[in-house]
């Protein structure tokens, strides 16, 4: 069995030596045809080629590059950006971990309903976590209404860690969760039979085995906040991703926003290989699927503290900013502001996110022929700069294609053309990853049979190959739509004149302190996730059954 | 004009994966006509050996011809699709998302597609079931239905990878019979893949016995059984006795007694036997003592002990009827002779 995380492009985690029917995958055959590796080098050139001029211009302008650099500003966003790293992906790791233990190991009331509840701000926005956390807080915030209260603004730092935490513990979570699911309960039982107490048991046998899932958790939360935008912007908090943007934005001279960017980028890069190198560690431990573990019995205090731990989770992260939003939006359609949903964004967002959806499908299925099929050296590059390309902030690759657009591409820049492309390029490690699971499933003798019976390679697959991976690609589209409407940063800096998205919308309201409106956006965008996730929670039920 | 033409012929095929030779000169003619069974312990290379005829994996050297046509050799490698071959696949390889019409029809051309693929499913015994799904069939019905897929686009080869693995003992040797009364009904050329040596013995009207990447020994069921090319093959084919002897004067003497042999062997030898070869009669005084027995019903195996504490299987029929610790004496009636030295 593997689990796959829904924002990742691989199996979170890879079990070993589990009895997982899947056939043999690539025997020495026969070479991938070449126009099957034309267009996996084609899929991959939007965003290798921008990244690598990116690169050059930086170079290129070595003297003002480095007087950047060494600037005393840019080492203060270094220290702030990783204050703020630091700071939440520790407590992500408490969160995720403590969580992730009540809900698998113990005996706490309504496991199955905290199982759902509790990785839910998974699918709520950065930015629409701080915008409720905003609209709470503060003299004008709901809090303040509701009790007459003297409430402080909760940002800045407070408020971005708060936000952050709240998005990025679910990635531990998840992780230890099935890291959890997999130990061999005997292990602990052999611990506590030998004497130990249920404290030091954990402490001694069963976390020194999480600690390859909790190192990719944690390094997984940390590259997410490095990268995130929309929190810490909404919060105030300058960070590297808000300073490239104002770079971007305000400046003539653009020099700066590229030069931190690769800066950004480099620091990713580190990052993602460590949380590679950690996955890959991550399977040594795991063992033949593990019979029942038996749970934890709690004490009536030991109860009572783990459900407060669990409500205020769920509270903060998923009750707050539902009712928080709710509130404001009712309130100000009461006193007449302009909450009106906006049927211009509402369109922008389902047509970037429809096409973008489409596009990472068909491109998909190349990659995915290429790597599993014709598995070797160059499909596993290709493989890998599929999933560095998701993995780097948004607002640097997106940076990176305006400076190689507006250079080389012409009257692209700005088109919807190039943003579906680039967002399609962007996740199109989700639709890979949905779209191999299924492909492993198939048979490569079902192909070979349709070689020996006539059918040439293009034939065979679009008769038997695309139909048989298609509730692969579907559960991959599905994912590519959620992410690409929630996506920020991209679509502020490629957007076409006159083109909105909600996402686009909820932030600049918000921005300018317009919570109301930016409330009723945000209720639209989380109502139209829940239709994707809805068929993707279908779909892995089908195929789990 | 092609009839005099081998319908498959491979020459001199290697093939290596990083330090595991696959194919190391592995060479087979095979007649028009002829059911062909490739038997061999695991690994020997017979899958690729059949992977190389189908196109899948071209090997590094050698040739290969199909009905007298090149599809390999230096510098040609005719793709899988036009080589004509049909293959059934260890685990039927069906498309899931086609009925069984669909699958059987799908390597033929669409104007005869509705009455070949009537033919050859009335061919195999499934007339009538053209709109079923495989997964609502049986693995015997799955298995015909691979095999009418694989014949219907009249090919000059079926290959057959392990056809039968999938099936428990009783289908097996229905389907076994079933297949191939089907291949002769239908005239066509089949080379089986297989690991169990009964199950290529009793299905091709020639077995080639590989090791090692290469095939050691072609010939039919009766000749490579009774006259092994070496001791190997004998005893990978059937279970089997070996004793050392010397040859002297067309006379070979053993621990077990003398035989005959042919006078061109000379000095040590080793002496095979099969158990069927072995008849045992009940004497009071025999030389062999019945340690164990099973019976099977049909038959029965005796293990018995020799004077010097040796120990032989014998396989006898329903009778004698014996008991553990009856004395019996052994007589050999049949023995292949390979010189040692």
């Amino acid at each position: 069995m593997t689990v796959q995380a829904p924002w990742g492009p691989e199996p979170a985690v890879k079990v070993v030596g589990a009895t997982e029917a899947a056939p043999p995958q690539s025997r020495t055959g026969r070479k991938a045809p070449w126009w099957m590796w034309v267009a996996g080098v084609l899929i991959v050139l939007p965003l290798v080629l921008p990244l690598v001029f990116l690169f050059f211009r930086v170079l290129g302008a070595s003297d003002a590059a480095l007087d950047i650099l060494f600037d005393l500003r840019t080492a203060e966003l270094a220290l702030r950006s990783t204050v703020l790293t630091v700071l939440v992906t520790a407590t992500a790791v408490a969160v995720g971990v403590a969580a992730a233990w009540v809900i698998s190991s113990t005996e706490v009331p309504g496991r199955k309903a905290w199982g759902v509840l509790v990785p839910l701000p998974l699918v709520i926005p950065s930015y629409v976590l701080a915008l409720s956390f905003l609209a709470a807080s503060g003299p004008r915030g709901t809090l303040a209404t509701v009790t007459g209260w003297d409430v402080p603004v909760l940002d800045g730092l407070p408020g971005a860690w708060l936000a952050l935490t709240l998005s990025t513990f679910p990635f531990v979570y998840l992780m230890v969760l099935a890291a959890l699911r997999r130990l061999d309960p005997a292990l602990e039982d052999a611990a506590r039979g030998l004497g130990a107490s249920r404290w030091r048991s954990f402490w001694t046998v069963t976390l020194p085995q999480l600690r390859p899932a909790i190192g990719a958790g944690a390094l997984l939360a940390a590259l997410y906040t490095l990268s995130d935008f929309g929190a810490v912007s909404l919060m105030r908090y300058a960070a590297f991703t808000t300073a490239i943007y104002a770079q971007y934005a305000g400046r003539i001279d653009r020099t700066p926003a590229a030069v931190l960017s690769v800066l950004l980028i480099l620091i990713a890069l580190v990052i993602i290989w460590a949380e590679q190198r950690t996955r890959g560690n991550a399977a040594y431990h795991t063992s033949r699927p593990a019979r029942r573990r038996s749970r934890q019995r709690l004490s009536t205090g030991e109860r009572i503290a783990a459900l407060g731990f669990l409500v205020s989770v769920v509270t903060l992260g998923v009750v707050i900013p539902v009712v928080v939003l709710t509130t404001w939006a009712w309130r100000g359609a009461r006193v007449g502001e302009t909450v009106t949903i906006d049927w211009g964004a509402v369109g922008g967002s389902l047509v970037g996110s429809s096409l973008a959806a489409i596009l990472a499908m068909a491109a998909a299925i190349p990659i995915v022929v290429l790597t599993v099929r014709y598995r070797g050296r160059a499909s596993g590059w290709l493989e890998r700069t599929v999933f560095v390309t998701f993995s780097l902030p948004h607002i640097t690759v997106a940076l990176a294609v305006v400076f190689f657009a507006v250079r080389y591409l012409g009257p692209l820049y700005q088109s919807l053309t190039l943003l579906v492309v680039v967002y399609a390029s962007i996740f199109l490690a989700q639709a890979t990853g949905a779209t191999r699971a299924s492909m492993l499933q198939v048979n490569p003798s079902v192909e070979e049979a349709s070689r020996s019976l006539g059918r040439g390679p293009l034939q065979t697959l679009r008769s038997v190959t695309v139909p048989l991976i298609r509730p692969g690609l579907l559960a991959g589209g599905a994912l590519v739509f959620l992410t690409t409407m929630k996506e920020l940063p991209a679509t502020l800096l490629l957007r076409p004149t006159g083109f909105d998205t909600l996402a686009v919308r909820i932030w600049s309201a918000a921005n300018e302190l317009f919570y109301a409106r930016a409330a009723a956006s945000a209720l639209v965008l989380l109502g139209l996730s829940a239709i994707p996730l809805y068929f993707l929670v279908l779909s892995t039920k089908e195929s789990s059954e | 004009m092609t009839e005099a033409l081998p319908a498959i012929e491979c020459r001199g095929l290697f093939e290596t994966y990083g330090d595991t030779v696959a194919l190391d000169d592995f060479s087979l003619v095979v007649g028009k006509g002829e059911v062909v069974s490739l038997v061999g312990p695991s690994g020997c290379g017979k899958t690729t050996a059949l992977r190389a005829i189908a196109g899948f994996e071209p090997p590094d050297a050698g040739s290969v011809s199909i009905g007298g046509r090149t599809v390999f050799s230096e510098g040609v490698d005719v793709a899988p699709e036009k080589r004509r071959v049909g293959m059934v696949f260890q685990e039927y390889a069906l498309f899931p998302h086609m009925t069984v019409a669909d699958n059987v029809g799908y390597g033929v051309t669409e104007e005869d597609r509705v009455e070949r693929v009537g033919e050859v499913l009335d061919l195999v015994g499934l007339t009538g079931m053209d709109h079923r799904l495989p997964s609502e069939l049986s693995g015997g019905e799955q298995q015909r239905v691979a095999l009418a897929r694989a014949l219907a686009p009249r090919p000059e080869v079926v290959l057959l990878d392990e056809p039968f693995s999938n099936l428990d003992a009783p289908h097996r040797d229905r389907m076994r019979r079933d297949v191939r009364r089907i291949l002769r009904d239908a005239g066509a050329t089949a080379v089986f893949v297989t690991h169990d040596q009964s199950e290529a013995l009793a299905i091709a009207d020639t077995v080639a016995v590989m090791r090692d990447g290469h095939v050691v020994q072609v010939g039919s069921p009766l000749d490579v059984y009774q006259r092994p090319a070496d001791p190997w093959v004998a005893s990978f084919l059937g279970e089997s006795l070996a004793v050392e002897g010397i040859a002297e004067n067309g006379v070979v003497k053993t621990d077990l007694g003398s035989f005959p042999v042919d006078g061109s062997v000379e000095g040590p030898v080793r002496v095979i036997i099969r158990p069927e070869w072995i008849v045992a009669t009940p004497a009071a005084n025999g030389e062999a003592t019945v340690i164990d027995l099973e019976y099977y019903g049909h038959d029965q195996m005796l293990v018995l002990e020799l004077a010097e504490g040796r120990r032989v299987q014998a396989r006898v029929g329903r009778r004698p009827v014996l008991e553990r610790g009856d004395r019996v004496d052994l007589e050999f009636q049949e023995a292949v002779v390979f010189p040692t030295d």
